[in-house]
């Protein structure tokens, strides 16, 4: 009880802080110096039409390198944890009928969205998480649709790892370009795409990254899902 | 005229609270899963209409679908019920 009590009152003095800092602010007013620079540069600057794909990706590029390392943690984790020497599927009984049928109608749409999202992160809204949790999810339906369906590791685990590579082979051409990691050395040194903002082949290197960081993404939920589903062989551990 | 879309939203986020409330007492842990995962489709649905669509697609496809099914892998590994030894109300569970 004496536990609930301290707590409450923890709770009380942090929230009259925020409340204290919070009136300080005068309802309404716009303090949010940062995001007008960024409305109002963004064009020029990135080239990308979507200003939250652009403060992902370029001005705060580093933070979201720093996020697909907490992915990759993550799966790596989950993946040591439920580490066997032989696992196998060991679902009894098909999916149904329904879920059968569906999952081999909606899986190339499904994929074909989740690339879509990756691919036009700069134009529309997206990018690189949601669209490689899309795909993860075609991948985690078929699962479990189908009893037998697995994987290919052969192709998955290096891809993953090359995306990774990739995505800081770019930040570091733009260090020796530029001066600085993660440098837009498409858009600022080569000048590619000034002419058609708004459309596909702009914004430097966000598409780039944003391909890269889809597959990452991809293939990294997609084998948590298939370390989840796996089960340890009967008999050998 | 009633502005309609201030109607949808408190609807949405009646919705939300209703589901995380069931999500909370359902015995069944598989039914309360799926009381999660209805938290963050309409959350989604919230983001959407608060006009941050890229947090609406983050939180369909990992809150509603991905994390949904880490919870179904967990359940499948350990037990559906919830035991029911702490027949104990909300008032006192707190």
């Amino acid at each position: 009880m004496v536990k609930r009590v301290l707590a409450i009152i923890l709770i009380l003095i942090t929230g009259y802080w925020l409340a204290n800092a919070l009136a300080q602010v005068p309802f309404g007013a716009d303090k949010m110096l940062v995001g007008k620079y960024y409305l109002e540069n963004v064009k020029e600057q990135t080239g990308a039409v979507n200003a939250v794909t652009a403060v992902v990706v370029n001005y705060r590029g580093l933070d979201t390198l720093g996020e697909v390392t907490v992915l990759f943690i993550a799966a790596t984790g989950v993946a040591a944890l439920l580490w066997r020497k032989k696992r196998e599927r060991t679902a009894k009984s098909e999916g149904s009928v329904v879920l059968q049928t569906g999952s081999k109608l909606l899986l190339p749409f499904i994929m074909l969205f989740g690339a879509y999202i990756f691919i036009h992160g700069h134009l529309t809204p997206g990018g690189g998480f949601p669209g490689g949790a899309t795909i993860a999810t075609a991948f985690l339906m078929l699962y479990l649709a189908f009893r037998e369906y697995e994987i290919p590791h052969n192709v998955f685990e290096p891809l993953e790892g090359l995306a990774g590579m990739g995505y800081v082979a770019v930040g570091l051409i733009g260090l020796i370009i530029g001066g600085y990691f993660l440098f837009d050395w498409i858009w600022q040194t080569w000048q590619l795409g000034h002419a058609n903002i708004g459309r596909l082949f702009s914004a430097g290197f966000i598409p780039i990254i944003y391909t890269l960081i889809g597959l990452k993404v991809g293939t990294e939920l997609t084998g948590i899902v298939d370390n989840m589903v796996k089960e340890p062989k009967e008999g050998g551990q | 005229m009633i502005d309609c879309v201030q109607c949808i939203e408190y609807l949405i986020v009646i919705l939300m609270i209703v589901s995380a409330i069931f999500a909370v007492e359902w015995r069944d842990l598989l039914a309360a899963v799926v009381g999660m995962a209805a938290v963050s489709l309409f959350a989604s649905i919230a983001f959407f209409l608060l006009q941050a669509p890229d947090v609406a697609m983050v939180e369909a496809a990992i809150g509603a679908a991905m994390s949904a099914a880490v919870f179904i892998f967990a359940i499948k590994r350990t037990e559906r019920y919830e035991s029911e030894e702490e027949g104990t109300g909300w008032w006192v569970r707190w």
